[in-house]
């Protein structure tokens, strides 16, 4: 359908995803598995003015190199289901141990938002979070929200809305590597792009090589290269 | 001033406060530890040590986390308060 979006929320454990899910979606979900994976996630629908979001609830993790099967789950959902916007939801109480993740998603992906949760608990701990400072080091949106008390929702939906239209435009920010790591991915990422296209960052794609990622390796084998040639 | 004592998590004692400087494992292993929060300059505090002292539950950027021997015996860090 023409006005359908679908829509990711990935994060670390217990930052509160599912709960921001079943506020947007309310009744209107039920758990699907994707291309075959025996993890299933938990998909809902969003109305928003005129389009619906199609929220899809990732396995909650710290990290995104595929070391466990949850990881490997939103990873792959992420790079190559493609959705239209990533929410990454970070605990606003932990953000050094959230931002971690938040940086690997950035490094995937172009359309993200970055959803502080649990605003309610950092103001009660008087922790000040500074959004706009963040936005511009992160280069995405940045919104504090709380699920549990359905603050921030309308500015959330209306973000995501206006990354669909092109109004927003984010420019992800990139983690500058060794003079070392650079060269080498400056020599690989030419053939990289050859194979995935725009599909999915060249530059992420090369670095995950550069570390030795079979299972990533094993995953473009399988969607990239044609059955007789493999 | 005393130089900055050296100690493995594995050798902490409860209470120890210790700032990471090395993690000496390769592979996945090291990537699992690096994205617990096991970085070089992160503080830990040992929280917990079992009466085999394995494994050892340590206090990592807002996090509780128990490692295995095989894997504090890799980490190296400062002593920065013994926690007494
Ligand atoms: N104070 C406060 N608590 C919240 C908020 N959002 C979620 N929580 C609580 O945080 C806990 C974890 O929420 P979940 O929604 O289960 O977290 P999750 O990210 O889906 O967790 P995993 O699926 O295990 O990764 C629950 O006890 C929620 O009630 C919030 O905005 N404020
Ligand atoms: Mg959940």
């Amino acid at each position: 359908m023409g006005n359908e979006y679908r829509i990711a929320l990935a994060g670390n454990p217990n930052t509160g995803k599912s709960t921001l899910f079943n506020a947007l979606t309310g009744l209107r979900q039920h758990t699907g598995n994707w291309a075959g994976k025996t993890v299933s996630m938990a998909q809902g629908s969003v109305p928003f003015k005129d389009k619906v979001f199609q929220l899809v609830d990732l396995p909650g993790t710290y990290s995104l190199f595929s070391n466990s099967k949850d990881e490997e789950v939103a990873r792959n959902f992420i790079v190559f289901e493609k959705p239209d916007v990533t929410l990454v939801v970070l605990d606003a109480t932990s953000l050094e141990r959230n931002l971690n993740l938040a940086l690997q998603v950035l490094e995937m992906t172009k359309n993200v938002v970055i959803c502080i949760n649990l605003i309610d608990e950092a103001e009660k701990q008087g922790i000040k979070i500074n959004e706009k400072l963040l936005m511009n080091r992160l280069g995405v949106p940045v919104i504090k929200i709380s699920a549990r008390n359905k603050i921030g929702f309308p500015l959330l939906l209306d973000t995501i809305d206006r990354i669909i239209t092109g109004a927003i435009e984010c420019h992800p920010a990139q983690m500058k590597y060794s003079d070392e790591i650079e060269e080498q991915i400056r020599k690989i990422e030419p053939k990289v792009r050859e194979m995935v296209g725009d599909r999915i960052s060249s530059r992420w794609v090369s670095l995950r090589l550069l570390d030795g990622d079979e299972a990533l390796l094993n995953e473009l084998n399988k969607r990239f290269v044609p059955e007789g040639v493999r | 001033m005393d130089e900055p004592k050296l100690v493995k998590l594995v050798n902490g004692e409860k209470g120890n406060i210790i700032k990471i400087t090395s993690i000496n494992l390769d592979g996945v292993m090291r990537r699992r530890l690096l994205d617990l929060g096991f970085v070089a300059g992160a503080l830990v505090e040992v929280v917990r040590k079992s009466p085999l002292g394995d494994p050892i539950a340590f206090r990592v950027s807002q996090t509780t986390i128990a490692l295995r021997k095989e894997e504090s015996a890799k980490i190296e860090g400062e002593l920065v308060s013994s926690g007494k």
